[in-house]
């Protein structure tokens, strides 16, 4: 059992990353990931509530109608995502700001939503609970590999940190603008799953169509 | 015939089962070049024509010569009139100084010399940089590099400004050619133009550089707003007084991005494309007709708060980069619509779109490479509805 959760933990970091394999969860990633920082804690963010609104659907799931079973999980989910919300409000103001509408977005982060619906409502709760966690890891990897290449190409620093003094700042590095814009992201996050199915050629998905071949004499 | 025999003799090499084998691409690439492509079609249906892929490439490259001559002569002449202005500064005016050509902006041939050395160093980076990613990817993926690649950077390097610092032109190109063609499978398969994309790619990326609401004349001091920034600050009727007429920006002698200012060297190349059939007329007719019909009814509205409303067809036509997209990017087959009805609608959709662009959004002086770039995502989508129309009307036709 010990090792079938920590395969729980690893698996969606690579094998079954809820971003570049399944493509779920696209929505904030292009919105959050202009700055590490802002990333960071929204990874942070959806891994806590992925985790425990996993854990609370899953302690619940045999008293749950199955009619009326999404409605269900979202009141879960919101209770958690207003709980984020305000607790980044009271102790991280700037970043809350920042974050704006994407926090509260959280709810209907499909991550969150589908683990619920695929995981939690079949397994026990500290499964669950895992399962959550390595999602959130797994979204949080990608959030925080785009951030650093938006960041560190598009204004020169990494988690605020000058790296690459930029021209304005009397330096060398010109700032691409292209990756302080939202969609930067999905290039990115493209090229990332290349490289990850360049790497894993089992991810890739086969052709909905054939090609058809004539016979050369 | 040395060298027939020198390939024939080498050859085996890059065969299957030859020491070279891996590198078979890079070998077509040369062959194929200097002879003919070596894929000919083995199975029915056995039409035969002369027109292979080689030689529709080759063509628009021919097609290009005017643009790349008035490309030539007006960055020369921009620079040197401006150096007489604020004085020469920068490696090339070295160049020029120890060749002893001088800075007249009268002699055609200090002028063609002159930008030359503006042309010469972003073709060649485009060249080296592009060509590298495109052998990687032949190699890899183990199809053929072709004359495509050849078009793609000569557009491109007619499109961007001469003032481009070198490592964006390279930057631009990769992106291009990698996102906008090879992630599609190559040649023949990119739903977007290549040459546009990596225009694209540096218009968001560099926008202080790249925006296109003021001039790029590369002379140190020499600021100016361009044709389209002029006319949608102040009308167009200011442009005259800014000593910008229609005749020259018709004949190309205004600043602008390296090979676009001079709509009757596209002109040249449009007569070109279409008596050799490479180019369709449907897109151009289609692309002309929604300009001039859409730059009519704004003129016709009006407004009071922006002068570009007035702007009339004619000027729009010899603005930016309208002729050039229209002649070179419109018509390309690839990412254009692939239907004769659905070509009219194509071309009529970029047309209108530019005109959209330029006169209702702020934000951008220009529109062509973004109307271009939408039409090309829309063209699938018009083809589809085309044959969708067909199937029904055949379809009634015959219960």
């Amino acid at each position: 059992m010990a090792h079938k959760r920590r395969e729980m933990l690893i698996d969606p970091l690579v094998d079954n990353n809820p971003i570049t394999l399944q493509v779920l969860g696209i929505c904030s990633a292009l919105a959050v990931t202009s700055s590490l920082q802002v990333a960071f804690v929204m990874a942070l963010a959806v891994t806590l509530v992925t985790a425990f609104s996993s854990m609370f659907i899953s302690m619940i799931r045999s008293q749950i109608p199955g009619s009326i079973r999404i409605i269900v999980q979202m009141v879960i989910i919101a209770s958690l995502v207003i709980v984020v919300d305000q607790l980044l409000k009271a102790f991280a103001f700037e970043i809350s700001k920042t974050l704006s509408v994407f926090v509260g977005l959280i709810i209907t982060n499909c991550i969150v939503m589908g683990r619920a619906e695929a995981f939690a409502m079949k397994n026990p709760p500290f499964e669950s609970f895992i399962d959550g966690i390595g999602n959130g890891l797994g979204y949080g990897l990608i959030l925080m590999l785009v951030g650093v290449v938006r960041e560190l190409f598009g204004s020169g620093s990494l988690f605020g940190i000058t790296i690459l003094e930029t021209v304005n700042n009397g330096g060398w590095y010109v700032p691409n603008g292209l990756l302080l814009l939202p969609p930067s992201a999905f290039f990115i996050i493209g090229l990332l799953i290349w490289a990850f199915r360049s790497w894993k050629p089992e991810q890739v998905e086969e052709r909905e169509y054939k090609i058809q071949t004539v016979e050369t004499h | 015939m040395g060298l027939r025999s020198f390939f024939d003799r080498v050859e085996p090499h890059f065969l299957k089962g030859g020491k070279w084998e891996r590198y078979f691409p890079v070998y077509e690439m040369v062959e194929s070049f200097l002879y003919t492509p070596k894929t000919v079609t083995t199975v029915a249906p056995h039409a035969r024509s002369y027109i292979d892929m080689k030689r529709i490439m080759t063509y628009v490259v021919i097609a290009t010569i005017p643009c790349i001559l008035m490309a030539l002569y007006n960055t020369g002449y921009q620079t040197n009139r401006a150096i007489a202005e604020f004085g020469a500064s920068g490696w090339r005016a070295s160049v020029i100084e120890t060749l002893g050509i001088g800075f007249d902006a009268t002699s055609p041939m200090a002028n063609m010399l002159h930008g030359l050395l503006y042309f010469l160093p972003i073709y060649i980076t485009t060249l080296v940089a592009g060509g590298i990613a495109e052998v990687i990817f032949a190699t890899a993926r183990k199809h053929e590099v072709n004359e495509g690649f050849l078009v793609t950077s000569m557009l491109y390097a007619l499109i961007v400004p001469a003032t481009t610092p070198l490592w964006q032109v390279a930057l631009g190109i990769l992106f291009g050619v990698v996102i906008g063609k090879e992630v599609f499978g190559g040649t023949g398969k990119n739903f977007l133009n290549p040459a546009l994309t990596g225009r694209a790619f540096l218009y968001f990326a560099y926008p202080a550089q790249m925006s296109g609401d003021s001039v790029w004349v590369p002379v140190d001091g020499y600021t100016g707003a361009t044709a389209l920034a002029v006319s949608a600050s102040d009308g167009f009727q200011e442009l005259a007084a800014r000593g910008m007429t229609w005749w020259d920006s018709f004949l190309g002698f205004i600043p602008g991005s390296m090979g676009e200012t001079s709509t009757l060297a596209c002109a040249i190349g449009l007569v070109f494309l279409l008596a050799t059939r490479i180019a369709n007329y449907r897109m151009v007719a289609g692309c002309l007709a929604g300009m001039i019909g859409f730059s009519l009814l704004l003129n016709w509205i009006g407004s009071s708060s922006n002068p570009m409303f007035a702007m009339p067809w004619y000027w729009h036509l010899v603005t930016g980069g309208f002729a050039f997209g229209l002649v070179f990017m419109v018509t390309e087959p690839v990412s254009g619509s692939h239907t004769n009805m659905g070509r009219y609608f194509y071309g009529a959709l970029i047309g209108v779109m530019v005109v959209l662009i330029r006169v209702l959004n702020p934000a951008f002086p220009e529109g062509m490479m973004l109307a271009i770039l939408f039409g090309n995502v829309f063209a699938p989508l018009i083809d589809y509805f085309v044959v969708q129309a067909n199937i029904k009307r055949r379809s009634k036709r015959n219960g």
